[in-house]
């Protein structure tokens, strides 16, 4: 019953802040409920017995990805008046047809899914802690894993080269 | 009310499709590239949340895993596209979407 209260209440903060994200005209109003809809987002991975990628979540998301977008929405600096004409326009009919996925989606992927209507079996000891899921990276994903960082490599020469006037 | 308790995956993932929908629904209808990239992030963000639902069911931590590849793509991603946002507003001072069409034929 409290999972319940829990999943509606965040659900409910989850796709409200959603659509401050997609509606609002300043983008920093879209950057701060995007913070909001992470902080709600990992309280549902911790519903889901996902705790180190729930903590993640806070961390990288909202403190590191969105600290990055704010920062530079602030640089460029942007005029109000520049804002007025980007404003959402059609967002309605658009999201209509896709609200409309999740809804259609559903029935469908039961069929394929029988598990899906039930509640889950419970789990073993310490499912999703750092313990359980560091050792599935580092054994099974370790070659995606320093992959990983060749790519993170890849993409900070790569802002670099993008952003900087003359090397 | 019988659909609505207990809790299953399947509301999981349901509201998973709909905050896809809201990240699609940005991409599709905003003008200003900042917002265009954060509902990008808001549609990674709902596949996500399916990952660590299906890792649920199965009781499997690889979709956790899965979902932490995704959070270090998705810095990478927002690392490169504000150097190309900051690079296209020193070209035209603007963040307007529809004014960049040079591509266009």
């Amino acid at each position: 019953m409290l999972e319940a209260i829990l999943f509606y209440i965040l659900a409910a903060v989850l796709l409200g802040m959603g659509l401050l994200v997609i509606t609002r005209t300043n983008p920093i109003a879209s950057a701060l409920a995007m913070v909001a809809a992470f902080a709600a987002l990992a309280a549902l991975y911790a519903l889901l017995s996902a705790s180190l990628v729930a903590i993640i979540q806070i961390l990288v998301y909202a403190g590191g990805i969105m600290v990055l977008m704010i920062f530079v929405i602030m640089l460029l600096n942007l005029h109000p008046d520049d804002l007025k004409p980007m404003r959402a326009k059609g967002w309605v009919v658009v999201l209509a047809l896709t609200g409309v996925w999740g809804v259609v989606l559903a029935p469908v992927a039961l069929i394929f899914f029988p598990a899906g209507s039930q509640p889950p079996a419970p789990l073993a000891e310490g499912f999703g802690g750092i313990f359980s899921v560091g050792e599935k990276m580092f054994s099974d994903y370790l070659f995606p894993f320093e992959m990983l960082s060749l790519v993170l490599l890849t993409a900070i020469v790569g802002a670099l080269v993008l952003s900087k006037r003359k090397l | 009310m019988n659909s609505l308790f207990p809790i299953t995956p399947a509301h999981y993932l349901v509201l998973s499709a709909l905050v896809f929908g809201i990240g699609v629904a940005g991409v599709l209808s905003r003008k200003n590239l900042f917002v265009v990239l954060m509902s990008l992030e808001l549609a990674l963000n709902a596949v996500n949340l399916s990952f660590i639902t299906f890792s649920r069911v199965n009781g499997d931590v690889t979709g956790h895993v899965i979902v932490l590849f995704v959070v270090a793509i998705a810095a990478a991603e927002a690392c490169v596209g504000l150097a190309i946002v900051i690079a296209l507003y020193r070209l035209k001072e603007t963040v307007d979407l529809d004014l960049f069409k040079s591509l266009k034929g």
